[in-house]
């Protein structure tokens, strides 16, 4: 099953279970149905459980915390998170004090979709990775899944979750197919997931960063490095222990993220490791992650804007054997990026 | 009958912002608070029109919503002293009030931020096929936020049983209205928006009542667009604090005497007998002192509830 199916199968499957549910959303009645993650559930729970949105981000946000404090469970859907900066009061001033400043009166059980664009000239706008914004305050949950099955295992999670969560998902991670259950199943937050074991240096991933990082791995196993690749999925709250124990074991940690690095998840993950290992356990240790600058839609300059395998593996390699030359990989475009076509 | 309610609702908050005047000084209560004297019959006329089972939201000038909403006053007064029983713990002050019991939800300290919730809260209402209705309270300088706009669009846009009140003192913090929009119409505003919309040149209580009562009536049988109402009224304090700011320039005195001239709270008083009214008094008086002694020796939040309440 396609990342698209699991999103679409979670949301469907959570409706017919609680008809609290509904969906509110630019598009997510129309023929695209939000990239296919919400096709045809118009048709199957009635317009008034899933329904198109005016342009008014603000308003639309503090409908959907309306709406949850009146005891319903919206999920609201972005077809670009970079929209979410037009909503910002509503979530950081409203959505993610409410419980705490009401002194635990009421609950706030809310749904934020929001999509992170890539390719084919996406450009400043509808490429960012606006996570640790949201990371940095509390009240608020953040995820972002990179596998099929977390993706539908985390949205029922979300769903059923009585807090605002802010639910991150990747263009070029919709076409990516794993095994996900028909039946319905939640994953946890706080919970990190180790993709491949290794031993000589930890590569924590970020949302389509875990892929490539995944493909690094392969390029070094070939290099006699083993490198234990975890997806951090939940980004708010961390799971410190897992990243923990990897890093105590490989000494070696390599962050790579869907954002910038100044003030980032990598910033946060290197520190929350230090932390939890008392300083008793001293590491190696690597942020990457977008280039410091806008992201442009020259197809060349916006390649050089992103970690790949190859960059990945290299500052991965130069952790573990910093007195040997830097690593020579050739330099093939992951598929799902060389293939990503537009318009949108 | 109506009377009476009018006057012990009034006479009720304007005493107990009046003890918050006297007390004030004297630092036991360590947060902002934005007193309603001589706007209170704005919120008194519209919740005396409502079923305890309808929601209000409002604004950080929330003393006079809270209460005529029937939100709890031994809880407001101790959450404004920071104590542990008040109604949000300490955690919301003067700013937050809410009591979800009783129909009062919160009051943010971002102007027009709460109008949006108000909508949604109307939308569930409608998706349940409930006949209760909500009422949002917000100022002039509201009307200015974009959210307003984008607020009431959604809410015509799906006929929502929401009625907008706007309570027009003319002044946001300083600023007159004059100095911030070029048309200062915000019924047509509304109108254009696909509300209804109706002003109230003068505070008068009776007039006020009776048209929320009729609309209000209208929207919970879903027989009218969302109404907004907006009421001319006055702010007699500062914008914060517990004092008068006639001096700094920006207002005077004089255009404030028009307003205490016809004072509502004495209008309504004027229209009882000095028994009743005394009777009245006197329940309101002991309710104050028993609500401020309360607050007064309740304890403080222990350190742990620091970490209480932030994730249900």
């Amino acid at each position: 099953m396609t990342y698209v199916q699991a999103v679409r199968e979670a949301t469907a499957q959570e409706m017919a279970r609680d008809d609290r549910v509904f969906v509110m959303g630019q598009g997510v009645d129309d023929f695209k149905g939000m990239y296919g993650t919400t096709a045809g559930l118009a048709e199957q729970f009635g317009r008034e459980r899933v329904f198109d949105l005016p342009l008014s981000e603000e308003g639309t946000t503090g409908v959907a915390v309306g709406a949850a404090l009146a005891g319903l469970r919206p999920i609201h859907t972005h077809i670009r998170m970079d929209f979410l900066l037009l909503a910002m009061n509503q979530i950081v001033n409203i959505a993610a004090k409410s419980r705490y400043m009401f002194g635990g009166r009421v609950r706030v059980p809310l749904v934020i979709r929001a999509v992170i664009g890539r390719g084919w000239g996406q450009g400043a706008q509808h490429s960012q990775g606006l996570h640790s914004m949201f990371m940095h305050v509390p009240g608020l949950r953040v995820v972002a899944p990179a596998t099929p099955y977390d993706a539908k295992g985390l949205l029922i999670q979300s769903i059923r979750d009585d807090n605002p969560v802010i639910f991150i998902e990747h263009r070029l991670l919709y076409g990516r197919q794993s095994h996900v259950p028909e039946e319905l199943y939640t994953v946890p937050f706080g919970r990190a997931r180790i993709l491949a074991a290794g031993d000589d240096v930890t590569l924590v991933g970020i949302s389509h960063a875990v892929v490539e990082c995944l493909r690094a791995q392969r390029t070094l196993s070939q290099h006699g490095i083993s490198a234990e690749v975890i997806d951090a999925v939940s980004l708010s709250p961390l799971d410190t222990e897992t990243l923990a124990a990897s890093v105590r074991k490989t000494g070696r940690l390599l962050v790579v993220d869907t954002a910038w690095t100044f003030c980032g998840a990598s910033a946060e993950i290197v520190a929350a490791v230090a932390e939890a290992l008392g300083g008793g356990v001293p590491f190696a240790f690597q942020r990457m992650g977008f280039a410091p600058v806008v992201c442009p839609t020259s197809k060349p300059l916006e390649k050089l804007f992103y970690p790949n395998p190859q960059t990945i593996a290299r500052a991965a390699h130069r952790l573990v054997r910093p007195k040997a030359p830097d690593l020579q990989v050739d330099s093939a475009e992951s598929p799902e990026i060389a293939e990503f076509k537009g318009p949108f | 009958m109506l009377d009476r309610n009018f006057y012990r609702q009034l006479y009720r908050i304007r005493r107990v912002e009046e003890e918050l005047v006297r007390l004030y000084p004297t630092d036991q209560i360590t947060s902002p608070i934005h007193l309603s004297i001589g706007q209170e019959a704005v919120s008194v006329g519209v919740c005396e029109a409502l079923r305890p089972s309808d929601v209000v939201f409002g604004t950080y000038r929330s003393h006079a919503y809270y209460l005529a909403k029937g939100g709890d006053l031994r809880g407001m007064i101790a959450e404004l002293y920071g104590k542990a029983t008040g109604v949000a713990q300490g955690k919301a002050g003067s700013m937050h009030l809410a009591d979800p019991d009783h129909g009062v939800m919160g009051a943010s300290a971002v102007v027009a931020s709460t109008i949006p919730q108000a909508v949604g809260y109307a939308l569930a209402m409608k998706m349940r096929r409930e006949d209760r209705v909500v009422v949002v309270f917000f100022g002039d300088g509201a009307t200015e936020e974009g959210v307003f706009y984008e607020s009431l669009n959604f809410a015509a846009l799906r006929s929502l049983p929401i009625l907008f009140i706007c309570e027009n003192n003319s002044y946001a913090i300083h600023s007159p209205l004059s100095s911030r929009q070029a048309s200062p119409d915000i019924c047509r505003k509304a109108e254009a928006m696909g509300l209804l919309a109706e002003r109230l040149e003068t505070l008068d209580i009776y007039e006020l009542y009776a048209r929320t009562c009729r609309r209000v009536t209208e929207l919970r049988a879903g027989r009218t667009a969302p109404v907004l109402i907006e009421c001319l009224c006055y702010r007699w304090k500062e914008h914060v604090g517990p004092g008068e700011d006639f001096a700094a320039g920006y207002r005077s005195a004089g255009e404030c005497r028009a307003w205490q001239q016809a004072d509502v709270l004495v209008t309504v008083g004027s229209r009882l007998n000095a028994a009743v009214r005394q009777e009245i008094e006197q329940s309101v008086e002991e309710e104050i002192r028993e609500a401020f002694a309360f607050a007064q020796c309740s304890p403080f939040p222990a350190g742990n509830e620091l970490y209480t309440d932030l994730y249900a």
